[in-house]
């Protein structure tokens, strides 16, 4: 969607060359980079625990609070990540009671989006952002932008490692887990706020309402293909950075939005793995 | 880490030895402002097996959470092998009452019993050393239940049955002392049943494990039980089956007019409770 700096020819070390010659494209593809690594990740439990939705939701919740951001001229990102995980808490406090609450998550998602439209029409540069918090505009992202992702992305993805047995357990057998001591609500919460950072770095590179694509298509296409845990998020983790990279590669030569190719090759590849796994 | 990061039975200092499975003193729970249960006196012996019937929402599945520390009691004391129940939650293995797991689970049975061993760990992986007790640990438990066969596969495409012996798997793979089982024969048919009980009577038979079964039917369980324990109107009385499947004894413990037969096999049927209550097939 941008002028490329250079054509594309067949050539791999020119092309490289090429895509990161420019400082916009290289943050784009460090911050496509992190968010895929993160989204991956935190994925693969999103759907273990049934929360593509919720997913879905945080990420319009962020979409609201990068517009508030924008209002008050602070940066998006900390708008973003600020509601997001405010959203967050929220939901992993109430899930007991939101269980099987898609209205109650529907009405959240929907009056985020609301709300974000509103913010945004009160500032100026109405158009521009909410194109760019909508959809995604990964090539306008500052370095600041990228290094506030990888701080928060660092920490999500270390928290999750850092819980990943008891967080495991609590997702497949929540009572036998809670009879062996596993803090499941604590857990549930904590997991909720990694979501929540999870949640802003995809709605950064293709936007709030394509975010969840991210989250979800790597780490279901992995369960399709393998039965064992660690290994299906090493295999989410390489399918997203697939995703993501040749997205963004394609974006930069083609006149069109990257955020399109790189929900395009996740659903390719969901599609792909549900064909060839179990 | 050492290889005694993975605590088994065996390296967990134990409790006396003559302290008995179970024992509750006067116990009593209360919920929404009025008493589940209360005055419960039931020793449990190690090795026994105990089936808990009653009514539905007379207090059974709570009976198991105070044994395993998860409801705490307003009145009386509980022990679990001399301890609190929340110290002894390494020696209980617990099988919850549930339907089926998810069809899209694409999770191995193996891995779901590995986390019996480890699930409770924070932080990194497991060493070298760890991972073969724990691979050991899982094998084992596995082939206790005979579930070798379907290991390898998701647990989402096993049969309700061959979830339900990795579910008991998952529970013995600590080589617990003490099983909790909540109504594990209710989704399976009179074959099922008669097998699944059969099991779990053998297995803990030859480890010497403490059984106690939430049952909606005796019959299954005649031949393998040693006491009966009936949760019904706020009391907890137990005994052997000749003791209190009697229509007498059901009359009281009910507050009803309640006659129990027995046929020429030994079956118990209970007349006058309404169908949830009664033990027919």
């Amino acid at each position: 969607m941008i002028a490329a700096g250079a054509a594309f020819s067949w050539n791999p070390v020119t092309d490289w060359q090429a895509l990161t010659s420019q400082s916009f494209m290289r943050n784009a593809l460090i911050a496509g980079t992190i968010a895929a690594v993160l989204c991956s990740v935190v994925g693969s439990f999103v759907v273990l625990r049934g929360l593509t939705f919720a997913a879905d939701a945080l990420t319009h919740v962020g979409f609201a609070g990068a517009s508030g951001a924008v209002l008050f001229g602070a940066p998006p990102v900390a708008g973003l990540l600020t509601l997001t995980l405010v959203a967050g808490t929220g939901i992993g406090v109430l899930q007991e009671r939101l269980r099987g609450r898609d209205v109650v998550i529907g009405m959240i998602l929907v009056g985020a989006l609301g709300l974000g439209v509103l913010l945004l029409r009160l500032s100026s540069g109405y158009a521009n952002q909410t194109y760019a918090l909508l959809f995604g505009d990964i090539l306008a992202l500052s370095t600041r932008d990228v290094v506030v992702l990888g701080c928060a992305a660092a920490l999500a993805v270390a928290g999750t490692v850092a819980i990943f047995r008891p967080l495991l357990f609590a997702s497949l057998d929540e009572e036998v887990a809670e009879s062996r001591g596993v803090p499941v609500r604590v857990l549930a919460v904590a997991f909720m706020l990694i979501l929540a950072v999870a949640a802003s770095a995809a709605t950064q590179v293709i936007g709030a309402l394509l975010a969840v694509a991210l989250i979800v298509a790597p780490a279901a296409s992995a369960q399709r293909l393998t039965h064992r845990p660690v290994r299906a998020v090493a295999i989410a983790v390489a399918l997203g950075l697939a995703i993501v990279w040749v997205g963004l590669a394609i974006g930069y030569w083609l006149p069109y939005p990257a955020s399109f190719f790189v929900t395009s090759m996740a659903a390719i590849t969901y599609g792909v793995s549900r064909a060839l796994g179990a | 880490m050492s290889a005694s990061g993975i605590r088994t039975q065996d390296s967990v200092e134990r409790a006396p030895p003559d302290a008995p499975a179970v024992a509750l003193r006067q116990a009593g729970v209360r919920a929404g402002g009025r008493w589940i249960w209360r005055n419960a006196d039931l020793t449990i012996r190690d090795g026994e097996f105990l089936v808990v019937l009653g009514p539905n929402g007379a207090g059974k599945t709570t009976l198991l959470r105070v044994l395993l520390g998860l409801v705490s009691l307003n009145a009386g004391s509980v022990r679990v092998a001399g301890e609190d129940p929340r110290s002894a939650r390494r020696q209980v293995g617990y099988v919850p009452q549930r339907r089926a797991f998810d069809r899209d689970l694409y999770v191995r049975a193996r891995d779901l019993v590995a986390l019996g061993v480890d699930g409770t760990r924070f932080g990194v992986p497991l060493s070298a050393a760890e991972r073969r007790i724990k691979r050991e640990m899982v094998d084992e438990a596995i082939e206790a239940v005979g579930a070798t066969a379907y290991a390898d596969r998701a647990v989402g495409h096993l049969s309700g049955g061959e979830q339900q012996r990795l579910l008991l798997a998952e529970a013995l793979v600590t080589r617990p002392r003490l099983l909790l089982l909540d109504e594990p024969l209710a989704s399976l048919d009179l074959g099922g049943q008669a097998q699944a009980s059969g099991l779990v009577a053998s297995v803990a038979r030859s480890r010497g494990i403490t059984v106690v079964l939430v049952a909606h039917d005796v019959n299954p369980l005649v031949s393998v039980l040693d006491r009966v324990a009936y949760v019904a109107g706020g009391r907890i009385t137990a005994g052997t089956p000749d003791e209190v499947i009697t229509s007498q004894r059901l009359s009281a413990i009910y507050d009803h007019d309640v006659e129990v037969l027995r046929d020429r096999l030994g079956r118990i049927v209970v007349v006058g409770l309404d169908d949830s209550e009664s033990h027919h097939d």
